[in-house]
């Protein structure tokens, strides 16, 4: 694995305006060509980590230093397709291009190539309302490879799907990834996803944000659908399962507190 | 009845390649042949029955009540006189609303390009939509005729109070629909670092589009009731003009058959205005929003 970094993030801390601390100190290097999984509970800040990462929300604390990419070249995927519903499936792919000035007669060979790259060539004329849920997504996703990113944040691509495109997706996704090997980042709280697509996940916990164990998955590439039923795919899930079950025991009165505030 | 408009709308839908003239035609006799549109026309088919009935039995003075055949019969008779006069509302409704669609587009996308300007503004057009322009219309007939001497004063003026009523529903919709853009869509702009220009181009604009549809829908209808309301008030200081002039004269002269051939046309021509808009929306929206797009179920 190639180890030079593709960004830190140097303690870097994140205070709403309402008192409420998102992320504390949170020291996080992510090495070029890395897959890594954010995995906690809702409210660890774990998107807002990717946020801050693309720049689209402000640190209160800290810095991120940027190594061999930039902030320039990456892309975001989110938790929603987020398709432009009046464009056609080759519009909303071509966006990012047309945005940076780029001629369609030019875009339309990268546009070609991201669409075929998540296998929807055939739906270029479609409109969004007559894809289903899967298919919006790998829209969404040629979407976000159409400007040949070499790092692709993913604020839980698929949560909203159904286990078995869920999957699927997953399976398209790795062997992408594999192909083209950028840096990924994958926000998610799902703890199989994280360790069958990942080589390191980061588990994090809540109140405040911060990073509670940091998980090598140390299992060959490709991996297949069979991986999953493997002795080691179930001891990495059992081992991260612990670290989260341990970190939201650790403290239950204050746990508790804390939910008595929130409840006023 | 909007179904019925989406069923002639989509006839000429691109991706529905309708071969021959006859098959379109074809279209329009199932779509005349609706329960849309056979349930309304034997209500008040049965209405008017009722009516020129009634009439006729109670024997009810013509000034009083004429029954629909005699505002049928005035209506043809009295075509010469009371056709040019819709056409002058006609005109200063289509430029009142087509200056009501320019202005309240601008106006609405100048107050997104800015929290101050909205700030500052929204109140003032709020103040002059609840002005009742029956109150403000002698005014602005008064003080256009100092600016414009001569034969289009009038019209100027009528144009003007037709404009007031009909602007503030495009502004106040198109301002929240261009407020209404994905919040995802907004960042992955942000992302990208689209300017200013191209966020308004490519997300906010089409965004707001269902929004500013019916923003033009209502406004068009208002467009004619300001046009008719500003030619009451300028037809009570004796200026003549459209077809509101005719139904003051009528109604003075005690015409009343005339002056329900005269409000007739204007109801006409008020529903021939939705339609057209309401065709029209269903047109540019046809092949993504959910109000226009058609299920098979």
């Amino acid at each position: 694995m190639n180890s030079s970094s593709a960004f830190t993030l140097s303690d870097v801390s994140k205070v709403y305006a309402n008192g409420t601390v998102a992320l504390k100190n949170l020291e996080l290097t992510v090495n070029e060509g890395q897959f890594v999984s954010l995995l906690g509970p809702s409210g660890c800040g774990k998107s807002t980590v990717l946020r801050m990462v693309a720049g689209l929300g402000k640190m209160s604390f800290g810095t991120i230093y940027w190594g061999s990419s930039s902030q320039r070249h990456l892309a975001y995927v989110f938790q929603e397709a987020a398709l432009m519903p009046w464009a056609t499936v080759q519009e909303n792919v071509r966006l990012p291009l047309k945005l940076s000035g780029l001629s369609n007669a030019t875009a339309n060979a990268a546009v070609a190539e991201a669409i075929a790259l998540v296998d929807l060539k055939g739906f270029e004329r479609s409109y969004p309302r007559e894809l289903s849920g899967g298919m919006k997504m790998r829209v969404s996703i040629a979407r976000a490879l159409v400007t040949k990113p070499e790092v692709l944040l993913m604020d839980e691509p698929f949560g909203a799907l159904d286990e078995m495109t869920r999957s699927r997706l997953n399976s398209d996704l790795l062997h992408l990834w594999h192909q083209k090997q950028w840096t990924v980042v994958f926000v998610t709280h799902n703890i199989y996803e994280a360790v069958f697509l990942s080589n390191r996940v980061v588990v994090m916990a809540a109140r405040p944000g911060r990073v509670i164990a940091d998980v090598a998955i140390a299992a060959p590439y490709p991996r297949t659908e069979d991986f999953r039923t493997t002795p080691l795919f179930n001891d990495y899930c059992r081992e991260i399962s612990r670290c989260l079950s341990s970190a939201s025991g650790q403290a239950p009165q204050r746990a508790d507190a804390d939910r008595a505030s929130g409840a006023v | 009845m909007t179904n019925l408009f989406r069923e002639i709308a989509n006839t000429s839908a691109p991706d529905r390649p309708l071969t021959s003239v006859s098959t379109r035609r074809q279209v329009w006799l199932r779509a005349l042949l609706s329960p849309d549109v056979l349930a309304p026309v034997a209500v008040g088919l049965l209405l008017l029955l009722v009516w020129e009935i009634g009439v006729r039995i109670t024997q009810m003075p013509p000034y009083l009540l004429p029954g629909p055949l005699l505002v049928l019969q005035t209506l043809i008779s009295e075509w010469g006189t009371l056709f040019p006069s819709m056409l002058i509302t006609l005109r200063i409704t289509l430029v009142a609303f087509v200056a009501a669609v320019l202005s309240g587009l601008l106006i609405s996308i100048l107050f997104t390009q800015s929290k101050w300007i909205e700030r500052s503004f929204f109140p003032y057009a709020v103040i002059l939509q609840t002005t009742p322009i029956v109150a403000i219309a002698p005014l602005i007939i008064l003080w256009v005729r100092q600016a414009v001497p001569g034969e289009s004063s009038t019209f100027v003026s009528l144009v003007i109070c037709a404009w007031l009523v009909a602007f503030f529903p495009i502004l106040a919709n198109t301002t929240l629909g261009l407020n209404s853009a994905d919040h995802n869509l907004v960042n992955l702009f942000q992302l990208y670092r689209a300017s200013r220009w191209q966020t308004l181009r490519y997300l906010r604009l089409p965004s707001a589009m269902p929004y500013f549809l019916g923003g033009l829908r209502i406004s068009g209808g208002l467009a004619l009731i300001g046009a008719v309301v500003a030619e009451f008030v300028a037809g009570t200081g004796g200026t003549s003009s459209g077809i509101a002039y005719q139904i003051l004269m009528s109604s003075f002269n005690l015409q009343i058959p005339r002056m329900f051939a005269a409000l007739l046309m204007t109801t006409a021509l008020g529903v021939a205005i939705f339609i057209a808009l309401t065709l029209f929306s269903d047109l540019m929206l046809r092949n993504w929003h959910e109000s226009a797009v058609k299920r098979e179920n």
